[in-house]
């Protein structure tokens, strides 16, 4: 009796000394990002588990106003964020995330230089943001409803595809595409009133609005559409995942980059495994393995890029949009122009009605 | 004479205030749940609505007018108000063209066991996801969807409908959605109605007319009333079913006001706009109160 005691408590030990053990060196962290965005793919987190020992949990949001919102309400829960560059200087203006010394992590000198120190990364000399991925807004097609993909944004106006055109409901997004039809910038558009002229005349174009991608393959997919504003990304996973006969383009008037870099946030209890997951997140053969399985945005890391096949999309498509100079990266945004464009977002919406 | 009406006044007293006790002591859990959970947050929203920004994680917002002047400055904010309750109007209307019908078949005609299994087919869409139900409707309302390969099979050569993202479509799903509280409050009023007094009237040589609109309408006025109510309030603040439906004729004062709470996160002007909702609903009720309350007696 007393021996099985005894022994009971000896193991009891041992195993709480090798609970400490392990816990000394592997942490739990916590990553705040898009749900179904890469970090939280589970052969992923599982690899990195098993190498590192470290644990990943996430908490998603659904715009970048709650991500701001939930680093706000919650200093010290998270460690990594997946920021929207255009979103990273207010972040780091608002003391939400904090510099990355990035000498240790092995997989950034691989990254596109452009996109490494990108000024909405790199501010006053301090990286606050890890490039990480990238992509294009313009639109796709669906290939069964045209001859020869068309090259021209004006595409999206043309009287040919009455009722056929497919819009997303966000204001920021209407008010940029609007800018580059009518040859403007698009992080801070001059003459409101042409973009509102240009927004107006798609009333007759306009099939719907759409907010998620699973509704933008619904729509595709039962004929509502046959083009669309899009994403890089998505349009590659429609057509690679889904069998959907789509193509994206992007037209020789310019298209909006945008670029996701991942942050560590401010406070964050576990920083050194933060930066492992980082890195992690830039290594080439989880980015081929992503692209190739499950459909990716573009890589900024230039190794994972040439590590693709040949004809893939992010290579193939997405190479050359990079080299075509025509991208106007999503910058950060006044709150007054902000507003502005909901407003003028709002009216146009109330225009379309019958 | 004197002190057995003072001990009475007092006995009475007492009794009162024992039942002022009494009254307190059981209602006052009800009120204190009410007031956390629906005073306190309407209140909060009402403080965030007057204020330049939502007080949330150390910001600090100025009080501010401004979002309700926004409402008065954007001729698009009154269009969509007004739009809103026309929808609300038209839906409550083609609820009662339907469901009145409905009741008075189920309260005077049906009986028995028949009577219980017409209940079930208008509860049973309750039991079911409203969004389940409204991506059912598009399945059915889209071009070459199922009701238009039903009507192309049944008249040949009928043609396209294609009523998917249109005003009707909207309405159409928020009837269907709606229509259960009408065929419920209705067949309330009209089971009420003494069948003896139908007999009366035909007795008397009344037409079917005549007891329609003199005896049946006029009694059931208190179920139509509140069926209609129940209908409206709800249906002005919508913001799925316009969003799914509508395309982009789906824009209401709900859609607007959801876009501020979500997508911009502008609490204070969204909390602003549905306080002016709330108040447009206030003032239509207080205009049609003496009818209200004619029809309620």
């Amino acid at each position: 009796m007393t021996r099985t005691l005894l022994s009971t408590a000896a193991a009891m030990g041992l195993a709480m000394a090798m609970g400490w053990g392990s816990a000394a060196s592997a942490d739990t962290i916590r990553v705040l990002n898009w749900q179904g965005y890469g970090t939280d793919e589970d052969w992923s987190v599982e690899a990195f588990e098993k190498k590192t020992g470290h644990e990943v949990v996430h908490d998603y949001f659904n715009s970048e106003q709650e991500m701001l919102t939930k680093l706000r309400t919650n200093p010290g829960t998270y460690d990594v964020v997946l920021i929207n560059s255009a979103y990273t200087p207010q972040a780091a203006e608002e003391g939400l995330i904090e510099p990355i010394d990035t000498s240790t992590m092995e997989n950034v000198e691989d990254l596109a230089p452009d996109l490494r120190n990108s000024p909405y990364l790199v501010i006053d000399g301090k990286t606050y943001g890890v490039a990480w991925v990238w992509g294009v807004t313009s639109y796709a097609i669906n290939t069964n409803d045209f001859e020869t993909a068309p090259t021209s944004i004006e595409e999206l106006w043309s009287p040919k595809h009455e009722g056929k055109v497919g819009w997303r409901d966000d204001a920021v997004e209407a008010v940029q595409i609007a800018a580059i039809a009518t040859g403007q910038k698009i992080n801070d558009p001059s003459d409101f009133d042409a973009i509102r002229e240009k927004l107006r005349a798609l009333k007759p174009q306009i099939r719907t609005f759409w907010t998620s991608e699973n509704e933008w393959n619904q729509y595709m997919s039962s004929g509502e559409f046959e083009l669309s504003t899009y994403w890089s990304g998505s349009a590659s996973r429609s057509k690679n995942n889904f069998g959907l006969p789509v193509e994206f383009v992007i037209p020789k008037e310019g298209a909006i980059g945008w670029l996701d870099g991942l942050s560590i946030a401010k406070d964050a209890p576990h920083k050194e495994a933060a930066k492992q997951f980082i890195d992690w997140m830039i290594d080439p053969e989880f980015y081929v393995k992503w692209d190739t399985d499950v459909g990716a945005p573009a890589s900024a890391n230039t190794k994972a890029i040439g590590e693709l096949a040949e004809d893939a999309f992010n290579r193939q498509v997405m190479g050359k949009a990079a080299e075509s100079g025509k991208l106007q990266f999503m910058g950060p945004i006044d709150d007054t122009v902000r507003q502005k464009m909901l407003e003028l977002w709002q009216e146009t919406k109330t225009y379309y009605q019958n | 004479m004197t002190v057995a009406a003072s001990t009475e006044a007092g006995s009475s007293a007492k009794a009162r205030r024992g039942e002022a006790r009494r009254i307190a002591v059981l209602t006052g859990p009800a009120y204190l749940w009410l007031a956390v959970t629906v005073f306190l947050p309407i209140s909060a929203m009402l403080y965030f609505s007057l204020l330049s920004e939502a007080p949330i994680a150390g910001r600090v917002g100025q009080f501010t007018l401004e979002n309700y002047q926004a409402f008065f400055d954007k001729a698009f904010y009154q269009s969509l108000m007004l739009r809103s309750l026309r929808l609300g109007a038209e839906v409550s209307f083609y609820c009662f063209l339907f469901g009145f019908p409905c009741a008075l078949v189920l309260a005077k005609v049906v009986k028995g066991r028949w009577r219980e299994a017409m209940f079930l087919l208008v509860i049973i869409p309750f039991w079911s996801n409203a969004l389940v139900r409204i991506f059912s409707w598009t399945m059915v309302l889209r071009g070459n969807g199922i009701l238009e390969q039903f009507l192309n099979a049944v008249i040949p050569g009928f043609g396209g409908l294609d009523l998917m993202f249109t005003y009707p479509a909207i309405v159409i799903g928020l009837v269907h959605s709606y229509l259960p509280y009408m065929i419920l409050t209705c067949y309330i009023s009209l089971q009420a109605i003494d069948d003896d007094l139908i007999e009366a009237a035909r007795s008397l040589g009344a037409s079917r007319w005549t007891i329609l609109t003199r005896i049946l309408l006029p009694l059931s006025m208190p179920g139509i009333v509140a069926g209609a109510v129940l209908i409206f309030v709800p249906v002005i603040g919508s913001f799925m079913e316009p969003r799914i439906l509508g395309g982009r004729n789906g824009t209401f004062i709900g859609t607007v006001i959801e876009d501020q709470f979500t997508a911009v996160f502008n609490w204070p002007l969204g909390a602003a706009l549905s306080f002016i909702l709330l108040g447009c609903v206030l003032i239509i009720f207080a205009a049609f109160h003496p009818i209200l309350r004619r029809a309620a007696r």
